[in-house]
């Protein structure tokens, strides 16, 4: 076989910051007959804070779930830093290594303290040595407010607290893009804007981050890009400031007079 | 340094021991008493009907079932047997039906289909095979000794028969392990997964770990229901509590000495069993607010 044909190392690192983070072409996905998403297309840019909406049922989480292979595609392309996510021969865990996730209920280890669920990932898939590890979670579990936490049970926390133990779990893995899986939406109201202040400081960080929600002010104020689906589509997206005052497409228009 | 799981704090939430007032202090020996008094009542009836037909050149029932309560417990002098092998057996046969049922258990969801169905046909088999048939069939398959290098291992008959009470005790194992992993909600598995986790990783570091405590009642139940199986090797020729009960009554010839002599194996087995029922019972509560 002629070395110019096979793939190298230096080909697949051959993505650069300027070139979309996350690049989705045409991704179809069927779960048995019904089909979720039919053929959605979109690029996230690096720092870029992306955010979907759409009724429930409309596939956005199954779109956040594609990008680090939670879920397989049916067809089309997702390139996450320029490698294909949608590939038999995939590095299942080099991809999610560099792409975090926080989910609607938390998700946290139960048997592990708020410390221990931080730190296992580092230490277990990294392979970094615990202490520079600890020190690193005591930084990150400070980071989302929550000092004096580091030694409680995930069942002695509130929903907001275990959330905000979730989002550090994810970026103690230092990754390159956070993906939140409606992460609020499971909290009472007074707790969902300690989550969201992290969040935003996040992003305010320059983390790439791609939030489903249906908080439709947070979205507005922190998204860089709004995208509406309905029914496996993208119906219509755009700025945040011209998306929710210009809406053109009848049915984000009828979503967002329910939910505004 | 990784902190210490902390003992019970007033922040946690209370467990359901807690809440009725249920804990290994507060054993109520009620059924104990019950049992205890059947027992004596046994005896001393069967004491008086042998009071009314002989002669009085018999020793009392007391008398004799102190006499051989020794050999019953411990087996004939410088051998071991008696309840104490019924004991060990049960206690070896719990430790190779519980490595076994694991490796059986997992093998059931593994992700090769040839692995996942042999598992479940072998754990099939067991679970629905009775325990003396099974028993009977070790002993008869396998060899009094196995050479091996040159060296020859004896295969004892109440090592056989351990082996042989293991194999249905593997398959109820392997059932508990297969049920509490698909008890663990799959967003476990997700969240793992995201954290690049190999499923390695995530089976033994986050699914089994919390499996441990879901899986200790049954597990306990599976033992006291072995130990009481543990009597059926009597029938395949080993010096085993049940035997020896049987032999004693052999040497004294009195039929009025079967249910006390009978009567004193039950209690041992109740008094051996009924706190691990209870203690199953409590752990079984304990563990079932926290999941």
């Amino acid at each position: 076989m002629s070395p110019m044909n096979a793939p190298t190392a230096s080909t697949l690192a051959s993505w650069t910051p300027d070139q979309p983070i996350v690049a989705m072409r045409d991704v179809c996905k069927s779960f048995g007959s019904v089909e979720v998403l039919k053929g959605i297309t979109f690029d996230v840019r690096k720092g870029e804070v992306v955010c979907v909406i759409g009724p429930s049922g409309s596939g956005k989480s199954t779109l956040l779930r594609c990008i680090n292979a939670l879920v397989p595609i049916n067809s089309g392309s997702i390139k996450v830093e320029g490698q294909e996510v949608h590939d038999a021969k995939l590095d299942k865990l080099a991809l999610r290594k560099k792409v975090g996730m926080v989910f609607q209920s938390y998700n946290l280890f139960p048997h592990k303290t708020a410390l221990e669920n931080v730190m296992m990932a580092p230490v277990l898939v990294l392979k970094r040595p615990p202490a520079e590890v600890e020190a690193d979670a005591r930084r990150l579990i400070a980071k989302v407010r929550l000092q004096g936490k580091e030694n409680a049970y995930p069942g002695e926390l509130s929903g907001g607290q275990q959330q905000r133990v979730a989002i550090a779990r994810s970026l103690a893995m230092q990754p390159d893009i956070m993906l939140f899986d409606e992460v609020t939406a499971a909290l009472d109201p007074e707790t969902v804007k300690e989550v969201l202040v992290t969040i935003r400081e996040l992003a305010e960080d320059g983390m790439t981050c791609m939030l489903v929600t249906h908080e439709m002010g947070f979205a507005r104020e922190i998204g860089d890009h709004i995208y509406f689906t309905d029914r496996g589509v993208i119906v219509e997206h755009g700025p945040p400031a011209t998306f929710f005052s210009e809406a053109r497409d009848p049915r984000t228009r009828a979503f967002l007079s329910q939910i505004l | 340094m990784s902190p210490q799981r902390p003992q019970a704090t007033p922040s946690m939430p209370a467990p359901a021991m807690g809440e009725s007032g249920y804990s290994a202090a507060t054993f109520t020996p009620r059924a104990l008493v019950i049992v205890f008094g059947a027992f004596l009542l046994l005896v001393a009836g069967s004491e008086a009907y042998a009071q009314m037909r002989t002669t009085g050149t018999d020793k009392s029932i007391v008398e004799t079932l102190i006499r051989w309560t020794p050999l019953i417990l411990f087996g004939p002098a410088g051998e071991f047997g008696g309840f104490a092998l019924n004991i060990a057996v049960s206690f070896l046969a719990m430790a190779i039906g519980t490595v076994a049922g694991v490796v059986l258990g997992l093998g059931q969801i593994s992700l090769s289909p040839a692995v996942r169905r042999l598992s479940w046909a072998v754990t099939q088999f067991f679970r629905n095979s009775p325990w003396l048939v099974l028993l009977f069939f070790v002993m008869l398959l396998t060899p009094f000794q196995i050479k091996l290098l040159g060296f020859t291992i004896p295969l004892p008959a109440w090592l056989k028969a351990t082996f042989g009470l293991s194999l249905p005790v593997m398959a109820n194992i392997a059932e508990i392990v297969r049920g509490s992993i698909n008890s663990i909600p799959t967003s476990q598995w997700e969240s793992a997964e995201s954290l690049a986790f190999t499923r390695t990783q995530t089976l033994w570091r986050i699914i089994l770990p919390q499996c441990v405590k879901r899986m200790t009642p049954p597990w306990m139940n599976w033992y006291a229901i072995l130990t009481m199986a543990t009597p059926l090797i009597s029938i395949v020729g080993v010096n085993d509590a049940m035997t020896l009960a049987q032999d004693a009554l052999a040497a004294e010839q009195r039929t009025d000495l079967l249910m006390p002599m009978y009567g004193l194996l039950l209690l041992f087995f109740f008094l051996y069993c009924y706190p691990i029922a209870r203690w199953t019972l409590y752990l079984e509560r304990k563990y079932a607010v926290k999941g």
